[in-house]
């Protein structure tokens, strides 16, 4: 009966300030997109990171199969060289630049590249053959990789050298500037977010005055005068983030996994699924704003 | 029932108090007018008793239970058991009056089915059967406040304030309100009811309590609205705070004495 009752207050509420309720919706929609846009952005830094980033700085690829590099003109990396290239990184030479490498089979990258790619159909048409084997080194100083790379390149098997902070930590600091900004944004919408939830929940009590009057003089509990409009915005906030996620299902999916996969077949997104982590985060973070701030009003608005 | 030991209530520290020492009891199946001019502090009274206030010193007990101790959760369960009426009475608009009476209910957790059986039995004691389904706008003024008294008394609540019932009513109507309130008052139920209507006062003879700037004045019983008792003999802060020497009117001063409280 209570719980009945409880109900059919909340739906007269959200009834009765509707035009509040929307706004309530759209801008925890607008705000908790940006939290997780900005965790989407971190989640694509990961996946492009792949295996190694953080744990090395510098990759010498050797001789494959289809190899075209002068280093490779007798053919694939044999264990001979091999064993050369492993001498020479041990040797003190190379050593005092170096913290630790280690060697990647071809099953190996095959495992790592498998991992990276899963979600790009680029996976089914690649077999460990056409993966290079390849020492990767953790530098003592990134900044000496031009001493790996002249002592290596005219090594034969090898391939060629890679360092790969060169080539991502660019994008990585565009990404990461950009996520930043989507907190900023993110940040301001919340503080709006909780401002509007606060004057929804004022007006909802103002304009219902009379019935929480008569409650409290009947003796209705704090609880069934209060639930009500807590739950309200609740309600409101929980549409809006799960609208959030909606959203950033819909951009991993359609814009991620259908049109940029398409045009960067060589980069790694993350999947659609993964964006689904976000979703109960935003859940709650929305929940909780809503629930504390109308909580704070009801505090100085609707005396029990 | 109720009972105000020595109780004080400031509300701005540079004014004189709102009450100020007010001892009374009122006992349980009493009806009791409180009367006095605005200001005299009868809304304060009902506020401590409501302890929609707290007394600045002295205490306030209802029901036995001292209200100053009881916690604020369970000051629901201090209100479930009085009832209250207003001069506006203060019915819900877009609720017809079935659910007006019903939402008393509702709020506190009754079952439908309870709701279902209690409400038109108290419906009928108001004397308003078979208009169950009219909106508060349909209803004359008096009958207006036959639902607000309905519903301040479906959950059987052992006391029932009133705070001018009949203040918005035309004497007629202010009598059938009284023959409501009389009724719930010989059902068992405490009625204390606050009032400038000195037609109703003369007609009920019952006890009266005046209160003037706080302070009681005159407490009789089978009373009538203006005193017919010298102040003579009272207490001299009653005489000093009332500021005013016995009238002398040559009505009956010592003999009538016995039957006044205090």
């Amino acid at each position: 009966m209570r719980l009945a009752f409880i109900l059919s207050e909340i739906g007269s509420g959200l009834r009765r300030n509707l035009s509040m309720v929307v706004s309530v919706i759209l801008v925890t929609f607008v705000s908790l997109t940006f939290v997780g846009a900005a965790g989407m952005l971190q989640m694509q830094i990961n996946q492009m990171k792949g295996y190694w980033y953080d744990k090395v700085q510098v990759a010498i690829f050797l001789c494959s199969d289809g190899s075209t590099a002068p280093g490779c003109a007798s053919g694939p990396v044999t264990p001979e060289q091999q064993q050369g290239l492993n001498a020479l990184l041990k040797s003190p030479a190379v050593a005092q630049y170096i913290n630790d490498f280690q060697f990647e089979s071809r099953d190996e990258a095959y495992k790592h590249f498998k991992d990276q790619f899963s979600n790009s159909p680029i996976v089914d048409s690649v077999t460990p053959d056409q993966l290079p084997a390849s020492f990767r080194i953790n530098m003592k100083d990134p900044e000496k990789y031009q001493i790996i790379s002249e002592t290596f390149s005219s090594q034969p098997g090898v391939e060629t050298v890679i360092d790969q902070r060169q080539l991502l930590e660019r994008l990585f600091s565009v990404m990461n500037g950009a996520s930043l900004v989507a907190v900023g944004i993110a940040g301001v919408m919340i503080v709006c977010a909780i401002l509007l939830i606060a004057t929804t929940i004022r007006l909802s009590a103002f304009s219902r005055r009379r019935e929480t009057g008569i409650m409290r003089l009947v003796g209705a509990s704090k609880t069934v005068i209060q639930l009500p409009f807590i739950l309200e915005g609740v309600i409101a906030a929980v549409i809006g983030a799960a609208l959030a996620s909606g959203t950033l299902w819909a951009v991993a999916q359609f814009f991620l996994g259908d049109y940029m996969s398409r045009q960067y077949p060589d980069t790694a997104f993350i999947s659609s699924g993964q964006t689904l982590i976000l979703a109960p985060a935003l859940l709650i973070l929305g929940g909780s704003l809503a629930g504390i701030s109308s909580l704070l009003t009801l505090r100085r608005y609707l005396r029990v | 029932m109720i009972r105000f030991e020595n109780v004080t209530k400031v509300y701005d520290q540079k004014a004189r108090p709102a009450l100020d020492s007010v001892n009374l009891e009122i006992d349980r199946g009493e009806f009791a007018f409180l009367v006095g001019a605005s200001g005299s502090g009868k809304s304060t009274f009902l506020r401590l008793v409501l302890k929609e206030d707290r007394a600045t010193s002295g205490a306030v007990y209802v029901a036995g239970q001292n209200v100053a101790r009881i916690s604020s959760w369970r000051v629901p369960r201090l209100r479930r058991g009085i009832g209250v009426v207003f001069q506006d009475f203060r019915l819900l608009p877009q609720k017809n009056v079935f659910a007006n009476v019903a939402f008393a209910m509702q709020v506190i957790g009754k079952s439908r089915s309870v709701i279902r059986d209690t409400v038109p039995e108290v419906l009928k004691t108001v004397g308003l059967e078979g208009k169950e389904h009219r909106m508060p706008h349909e209803l004359s003024g008096g009958e207006q406040q036959r639902v607000a008294i309905a519903r301040a008394v479906v959950n059987r609540p052992g006391i029932l304030l009133a705070d001018e019932p009949t203040g918005n009513l035309d004497p007629t109507t202010s009598m059938g309100i009284m023959g409501v309130l009389d009724k719930i008052n010989q059902n068992g139920t405490t009625v204390v009811m606050a009032t400038h209507d000195d037609d109703i006062v003369n007609e009920m003879r019952k006890r009266v309590v005046e209160l003037k700037n706080g302070v009681v004045i005159r407490d009789e019983a089978k009373a009538l609205y203006t005193s017919m008792i010298p102040v003579v003999g009272q207490s001299r802060r009653l005489k000093d705070a009332s500021g005013r020497e016995a009238p002398d009117d040559g009505l009956p001063g010592n003999g009538a004495e016995g039957e006044a409280r205090q």
